[in-house]
């Protein structure tokens, strides 16, 4: 039964292995290091060879800057008292700065301009790193799938934190860094704008999110369950279809009527979890710039439902009412 | 290895669930259905029934009679016009609602001068006018805040037991938070802290200060589905979702009491409770502005918050996670003297406390009689 854990039972490697000759004008890269029993468990077990370059080294330099930012403003604002830090830890929150501001391009440092530079740094980073996605998969003659899956996971950062602020015209719109801070901000946001499940973009995310992980269950679940008769090669599998992809399809046809390749399975699950944060992202810029609230706009366009009226009215609108 | 993956499988699931509430729930469907408009809590964390006090004595309708305690008394600027026994009657059960720890400085004594009863000259006496003047404009004037109670129409309304509890000062208010220091060293903007008063959230710590007094506007959400003038920020929606998670509290009730959560907005998707919480919330700023922030330099330094002003009041001063006060019993019933005389609700409201009039000096001589 070892092919039904989720954690890898037989460890089987070769010599270690530094990869292929990568052409010139590329740096040198680090390591291999060695194997390791644990990472084993869960992915390959050997470790190494990185390559970090320029970009890899100009991505972790910035967002330990950013990440550096962020932590001493957290520390200091428990007046740099350590036990604090590590308890308050999930309430801290580097805050944007306040609507007063609006775009200005550093306001005082406690009042949003750390906020915008460590934003500022953190954007750096993961552009930077993207980038590095990108070279990286061009070096190796692979396709650029994986840096644009990520681009689209930029695509709403960046409209979190810079496009949609611009559009409005404030940075106060913008999302602070903290734990619990963004989450009660998203609250707050879906509030302020009326109701967020009204926003139809919104609605499309959520699908695709979870929509994501429905396909990665049913795929995860299928290569497994045909693991005995090799399933999990998947790229032999494409091109010489054995018993295994057989078997799995079949299964599919027999449940559900059709079944995806062994390859379609694959830009299924890509599609969906790139529309996931795409379709999000559409979906935060549309918001507070297209529309005001989202409850209203739903109920214009004739799908919000309609539950009885309890025949309340605005006591603010009645003669004689108390300001 | 099995062994311990079994283990760490019961184990881990346990601790996840560690933050829930184990026992039984008490629910209670309140809206229409499919929508969520349920109240749930958990049974044996309901809160205890509160203690009310009986009447010391009974008031009789003969006690009403007689001579006035302005004809009796000294310096009865309030309740001059109730019977001198009638007084007696209410001065007494006020001494063991607020002050009941008898003593140099309890009961009577909290706010009288023993030697010379009629005498201003403490200060709880001045606030205790006050009070007096604030539970009567209640009882008289902000009844719709009652209108949901078991009594409305029939005296629904407040004593001083309902905040004091006896108690000098009631044991939940609220005074502003001590302005952010400049830099970031020691400043959250004044949120990001585990925070009882917004229900341990990340929000504004103090959202009271900003909408319990005064007249800024509480509501967030655009009435327009498309952008226009009304501009609210985030940070403002957090100060009002702040205020909420309090009531929410104060009351031990959640979201859908007054809302349904589709929109927070709309009332006509509302519950009737709403009116009463807008009614209450108008009250309380009433009370803060017009009644406590009003004494002014009457309060002594050690009844101001951290930033210089004084204790007051918001909605868990009464409810104290009841959603009716004393779980909505009529104890003012017994006690007609708080009942005040309706006054039009847009009429200005009383002045403001410096403009108050200087306590009347009372000559000693003129003492001899029983003061109040």
């Amino acid at each position: 039964m070892a092919y039904q854990n989720i954690f890898t039972q037989v460890q089987v490697h070769g010599e270690l292995e530094d990869g292929v000759p990568l052409p010139a004008g590329n740096d040198p890269r680090f390591g291999p290091f060695g194997f390791t029993y644990w990472m084993g468990k869960l992915g390959g077990t050997q470790i190494g060879p990185v390559y970090l370059g320029t970009l890899g080294v100009a991505s972790l330099l910035t967002g330990t800057i950013a990440f550096l930012i962020i932590g001493f403003n957290f520390w200091a604002q428990v007046n740099w008292d350590p036990i604090q830090f590590v308890r308050q830890l999930f309430w801290l929150s580097l805050e944007p700065p306040p609507a007063k501001y609006g775009l200005q391009i550093l306001p005082p440092l406690a009042e949003g301009g750390w906020w915008l530079i460590s934003g500022a740094f953190l954007t750096a980073s993961v552009l930077l790193w993207w980038a590095r996605t990108y070279r990286r998969a061009v070096e190796l003659q692979m396709g650029t799938h994986v840096a644009w899956a990520f681009a689209s996971a930029i695509w709403l950062y960046l409209v979190l934190g810079f496009i949609r602020p611009l559009a409005m015209g404030s940075w106060a719109e913008a999302v602070p860094f903290g734990i619990f801070p963004h989450l009660d901000w998203t609250a707050a946001f879906s509030i302020r704008y009326g109701n967020l499940f009204y926003n139809p973009f919104h609605a499309l995310s959520i699908v695709f999110l979870y929509g994501s992980t429905l396909l990665f269950a049913m795929h995860g679940a299928t290569i497994l369950a045909v693991g005995r008769y090799g399933g999990e090669r998947e790229i032999e599998q494409i091109t010489d279809r054995g018993t295994a992809s057989e078997r799995a399809a079949l299964f599919w046809r027999w449940t559900m009527g059709f079944n995806a390749t062994m390859e379609s399975i694959h830009r299924w699950a890509w599609w969906f979890a790139v529309l996931t944060t795409l379709t999000g992202g559409i979906g935060i810029l549309l918001t507070g710039t297209a529309v005001d609230n989202w409850y209203l706009w739903a109920v214009e366009h004739k799908f919000a439902p309609a539950y009885p009226s309890t025949g309340i009215v605005d006591p603010a609108t009645l003669p004689g009412a108390p300001q | 290895m099995i062994r311990k993956l079994v283990s760490m499988s019961l184990v881990l699931p346990a601790l996840l669930l560690a933050g829930c509430e184990v026992g039984t729930k008490v629910t209670d469907q309140v809206g229409y259905r499919g929508a969520g408009l349920n109240q749930i809590a958990l049974k044996r964390t309901l809160p205890a029934a509160d203690v009310i006090p009986e009447p010391l004595y009974e008031l009789t309708p003969e006690m009403r009679q007689g001579p006035t305690a302005k004809q009796t008394y000294q310096n009865v600027q309030v309740l001059g016009d109730l019977s001198a026994e009638e007084f007696n009657y209410t001065m007494a059960a006020i001494s063991g609602w607020v002050a009941p720890v008898e003593g140099e400085n309890g009961g009577c004594n909290y706010c009288h001068n023993p030697e010379n009863m009629a005498s201003d000259e403490k200060y709880t006496k001045i606030v205790a006018r006050k009070m007096l003047q604030m539970t009567r404009d209640i009882n008289a004037n902000w009844t719709p805040h009652f209108s949901l109670s078991q009594y409305a129409g029939k005296g629904a309304g407040v004593t001083c037991w309902t905040c004091h509890r006896g108690q000098p000062v009631p044991k939940y208010n609220w005074s502003a938070a001590l302005p952010d220091p400049k830099g970031i060293v020691g400043n959250k903007h004044g949120q990001n802290a585990p925070a009882k008063s917004v229900a341990y959230a990340s929000l504004p710590t103090d959202p009271f200060a900003a909408l319990l007094q005064g007249k800024n506007i509480i509501s967030v959400q655009a009435t327009s589905a498309y952008p226009s003038q009304y501009v609210e920020s985030i940070q403002k929606t957090e100060k009002t979702y702040g205020l909420m998670m309090h009531m929410s509290q104060g009351l031990g009730v959640n979201c859908t009491y007054c809302h349904n959560s589709q929109n927070f907005a709309s009332w006509s998707l509302s519950r009737p409770q709403r009116v009463n919480a807008w009614y209450g919330i108008r009250m309380v700023r009433d009370i803060n502005d017009n009644y406590i922030t009003a004494l002014g330099k009457v309060w002594p330094a050690n009844r101001l918050g951290p930033a210089g002003d004084p204790k007051k009041v918001f909605c868990t001063t009464c409810h104290q996670g009841k959603n009716k006060p004393l779980g909505g019993a009529n104890m003012l019933k017994d006690y007609p003297a708080l009942k005040g005389t309706p006054h039009d609700m847009s009429a200005p409201p009383a002045p403001p406390m410096d403009a108050l009039p200087a306590p009347v000096p009372v000559a000693a001589a003129d003492t001899a009689r029983p003061a109040a």
